[in-house]
């Protein structure tokens, strides 16, 4: 203990309980999530280079890739343009019931998954609420990658609203009195004064959302309609393969996705940097 | 372009902060506006940048009615006390941000921008940050890119929020100097607002103080200085002794004691209060003949060009004088002549005291002691 | 600084130079609104309407199924080990992490973030690859008549990694924004590190704890794809409530699917209650910290 305290504090401190927390804290790291989560990486190394590369480009995979992030991607976008919408709504101004709408933002973070799917896809599908009205204009839904991208858009709501709220409540408004007495309206100073300060909060929001679609399985399940090379999620994919007992098949896939999630991960962090990085020392 | 206020008043909430003010400003003056705060000075300034709509009132530039003008198109040029320089833009961009938001038909061409702006930063003598960012810059050198980013559109008013109130003591006397200089050099009728008598005193051709949403006194800055209007304003520019008494014709009955007075037009026996400055209070040995009010040296504070005293009344236990301290302020030779020492009973005489009746100084006092910081 | 106060609080609106045309501001809303109310109320309002639509008498019947309160016991069972579990880390990590300054602290926070960027497949995956019959200690818990995958261990597992970041992101920030002042004063007048914790850290951060261990539960109850790999589907043994709302819906049966989800659903909308009654108490307590150090 007093080993951990030696080598890696970086400034003397007069607090016990360094090594024992820390301690406590990577054992269970690694417990819980290290080990576990090398397992997949070692499994695929076991595997060989072109059995992984057999068994990640197939059709069926390839498809169930392609589906998962367009269907992630496009979610994403919507979520960034309504985000920011309902972001700005819920700071600038002022109606009846605001401070419960703003509650029920994080409705997709409370609400179970499956909940989410099955109560979608009952308003989807064709004689359902939405979807009855949707169908004689020959729009289809539920069990559609249409489907997929609405479960998408309901679970990665609250990313882009929760990150850009409070960059948007901290926003001086000198900043925008500034540029109305230099003469700009207020469509030029959204553009060039408030979107950039908000920018790196927007990408951020969009990156969590996008990271959080590509992995999304209870809410998309049931919507899905799940037919191969059409509407098959990857994570439905490994679980097909789980059941089938094709752990490596199953493996390959999940790396591939780890793979892109990490990124995503670390694009964020040094997004977040940059950002605290550019506007510490302004005042 | 002169800019006259005419009756404006507004409200916060419960929150008078003008009432019913009206100014008028010369075309090509500096002209500081002075208070403590929450004064409404910053208000004022904001109504007449068209930041802030006033309840009732107008504004006039050049004799022309702008109240329904939107701050984009009044022509102003306005400096925040924390600069509001946009963080994502270079200094250069920050500049030119004026000029490139104009509607196409009259917005200058890039050639043109690029003179403008550098001729600007030259004025500032900052050209060689064009290409830094804001976060890369001290204090001072942002406020000055803010001024030069507000003349960028050619301003017909300069408007100033505390310029200097997020700057260190010694930037700010620098800037203050230079604002001085830039003014005298384009002559753009300019209003600032600041907390500081100083500051004001120092820098504007004439000086508004103002207090609880109205004008106290309008001067030059000697006359504000010299002849102080109200009790408000003899507290707010400098510090001041006040003696309690009543009015007895050409001298003040401070207890058992007797204090002269300044001309004055109250009348005999009214309830008054006497206002005087340290530098304005002799200080005497007691002796046969010799009056004054009696007091103790408490402390003797001798650096500096002058030597202050503070020093406690006595025998006036009862009196509404007794808890007030008295500040006197002496020249050296003068301490080493009585050859004072802590603990000294002395006498002093306050020279060409003020005197307001005891109401109005009672008003502004409570108003003092909360806001004077 | 009183009047600056007062200004600030007398005058909530946004300056005149800086607003929108009413036009503009009631179109916004009304867009915003309306994209809400599509994806947000009416799946909701979906839910309940479904769960009712057979009658009161369908509904209650479907809860007090026998399978239904297994799935009700075996949910509980799981957070009231996960989260309790996750909370202590949470605890231990952010002493580390706000109160020392030490090498590889970002790595360290960046990996406590990991479960979020897995998706919950995959976190049920890993622990089949260790645990499952052709798992790493596969053969080992077999020989010794050990089951973890498509038993209760194997659920706790995945729930407490699904759920692993929650409390320590809400500490951890909270922590270092407090600084370690208190503490330090603590240790001077003599107190010992568990005294400290118990007696200065943990009440100072008692709002931050609560919402972390709010978010945390709402998360372990609700887990579906993670819970779905390991779980095996047994009725009435491995099924949590989101998977026996699967089976009932698989099994064409709505009306009792909506009812069990009905209780989830009514489980987040408390989740969205108490979260936001901690964030109320939570921003009055910083206001007033505020302006303590203002005044």
């Amino acid at each position: 203990m007093s080993l951990l305290r030696q080598h890696l504090l970086t400034r003397h401190s007069v607090l016990p309980g360094f090594g024992l927390a820390l301690g406590y804290t990577l054992l269970y790291l690694g417990l819980i999530v290290l080990i576990p989560l090398s397992a997949t990486f070692f499994r695929t190394a076991t595997m060989g280079w072109p059995a992984f590369w057999d068994a990640v480009t197939t059709p069926r995979v390839l498809a169930s890739l392609r589906l998962t992030f367009g269907a992630s991607l496009i979610a994403a976008s919507i979520n960034a343009v309504f985000g920011l919408l309902v972001a700005w709504v819920l700071v600038r101004y002022s109606f009846i019931g605001k401070r419960l709408v703003d509650a029920f933002v994080d409705l997709p973070f409370a609400l179970p998954t499956a909940v989410a799917g099955i109560a979608l896809t009952a308003l989807y599908a064709g004689n359902g609420f939405i979807g009855s009205r949707l169908e004689p204009y020959g729009i289809k839904v539920a069990f559609t990658p249409l489907g997929i991208t609405v479960a998408l858009t309901f679970i990665g709501l609250p990313f882009v609203v929760r990150t850009v709220q409070p960059v948007l409540e901290d926003l001086e408004v000198e900043l925008e009195e500034a540029a109305a007495c230099l003469g700009a309206n207020r469509l030029q100073t959204f553009q060039r004064v408030i979107l950039p300060a908000i920018a790196p909060a927007l990408l951020t929001g969009f990156t969590l959302a996008l990271a959080r679609a590509i992995g999304e399985y209870g809410s998309v399940v049931f919507i899905a309609g799940n037919m191969p090379m059409i509407s098959e999620i990857a994570p439905l994919l490994i679980i097909t393969k789980l059941e089938q007992y094709d752990y490596a098949g199953a493996t390959a896939i999940a790396v591939v996705m780890l793979v892109i999630s990490f990124a995503l991960l670390l694009a964020i962090n040094i997004l977040q940097w940059w950002s605290s990085r550019r506007t510490r020392k302004a005042v | 372009m002169s800019i006259e206020v005419s009756k404006i008043s507004k409200q916060f909430g419960s929150f008078k902060a003008l009432d019913d003010v009206s100014l008028v400003f010369p075309s090509g003056e500096l002209v500081a506006l002075l208070g403590p705060s929450g004064c409404g000075k910053t208000t004022l300034l904001r109504i007449i940048a068209g930041l802030e709509k006033a309840d009732s009132g107008k504004i006039l530039f050049n004799g022309e009615d702008a109240s329904t003008r939107h701050a984009r198109e009044r022509q102003v040029g306005f400096v925040f006390q924390h600069y509001a320089l946009f963080r994502h833009l270079s200094v250069f961009e920050n500049i030119a941000f004026g000029l490139r938001v104009r509607p196409r038909a009259t917005r200058p061409g890039e050639v043109e921008i690029r003179r403008k702006v550098h001729e600007l930063l030259d004025l500032v003598q900052l050209d060689w940050l064009a290409d830094h960012y804001p976060a890369q810059l001290s204090g001072g050198q942002r406020q000055r890119i803010a001024l030069a980013r507000a003349l960028a559109v050619e301003p017909q008013v300069l408007l100033l929020d505390e310029p200097f109130g997020a700057l260190d003591a010694k930037v700010r006397k620098d800037l203050r100097r230079w604002l001085r200089r830039l003014h005298d050099e384009l002559h753009i009728t300019s209003i600032f607002v600041t907390h500081d008598q100083e500051e004001a005193l120092e820098v504007a051709d004439s000086v508004v103080l103002m207090n609880r949403g109205q004008v106290e006194q309008i001067g030059a800055p000697h006359e504000v200085y010299d002849h102080p209007a109200s009790p408000f304003v003899y507290g707010f520019l400098g510090s001041v002794n006040l003696f309690h008494g009543r009015v007895q014709g050409d001298h003040l009955q401070v207890d058992e004691h007797v204090l002269a007075l300044d001309q004055h037009t109250l009348s005999f026996d009214t309830q008054a209060v006497a206002y005087a400055r340290p530098h304005e209070v002799d200080v005497v040995r007691p002796g046969p003949g010799i009056t004054g009010i009696p007091v103790v040296i408490r402390r003797i504070l001798a650096f500096g060009a002058a030597v202050r005293l503070e020093l406690e009344r006595e025998g006036a236990e009862g009196s509404e004088n007794a808890a007030a301290p008295i500040e006197a302020e002496i020249g050296r030779e003068r301490l080493r002549e009585l050859a004072l020492v802590e603990g000294d009973q002395i006498l002093i005489q306050p020279r060409g005291a003020r005197v307001f009746p005891v109401n109005l100084a009672d008003n502004d006092r409570a108003g003092l002691v909360k806001e004077a910081v | 600084m009183t009047a600056a106060v007062a200004l600030h609080i007398a005058s909530p609106t946004r300056s005149a130079s800086t607003d929108e045309p009413v036009v503009v501001r009631w179109l916004l809303i009304a867009l915003a609104l309306s994209f809400l109310t599509l994806f947000l109320f009416v799946p909701l309002a979906t839910v309940f309407y479904e769960a009712l639509r057979k009658g009161v008498g369908v509904y209650f019947n479907a809860l007090q199924e026998e399978d239904a309160l297994s799935a009700i016991r075996l949910t509980l069972i799981a957070a009231a080990i996960s989260v309790p579990a996750n909370l202590v880390f949470g605890v231990a990590a952010a002493w580390a992490i706000a109160k020392f300054e030490f090498r590889g602290k970002s790595l360290l926070i960046t990996l406590i973030d990991l479960p979020f960027a897995v998706s919950p497949v995959i976190s049920g995956l890993i622990y089949v690859l260790l645990f499952g019959a052709q798992g790493w200690f596969g053969p080992w818990l077999q020989a010794h008549d050990i089951r973890i995958i498509f038993a209760v261990p194997g659920i706790v597992l995945a729930t407490t990694f699904v759920t692993f970041p929650f409390v320590a992101r809400e500490l951890i920030p909270l922590m270092q924004a407090q600084g370690s002042d208190d503490e330090e004063a603590a240790v001077i007048l003599g107190a010992s590190g568990w005294q400290t914790l118990w007696r200065v850290t943990l009440p100072n951060v008692k709002w931050g704890l609560l919402y972390g261990v709010i978010l945390c539960n709402a998360r372990a109850m609700g887990e579906f794809g993670a819970v779905s790999v390991v779980s095996g589907h047994i009725r009435g043994m491995t099924n949590t409530m989101p998977l026996h709302v699967e089976i009932l819906y698989n099994e064409y049966n709505f009306a009792a699917a909506f009812a069990v989800a009905s209780v989830l659903a009514l489980l987040a909308l408390v989740t969205l209650a108490a979260k936001t009654f901690v964030e109320w108490h939570f921003g009055h307590e910083n206001r007033t910290n505020i302006q303590e150090q203002e005044t």
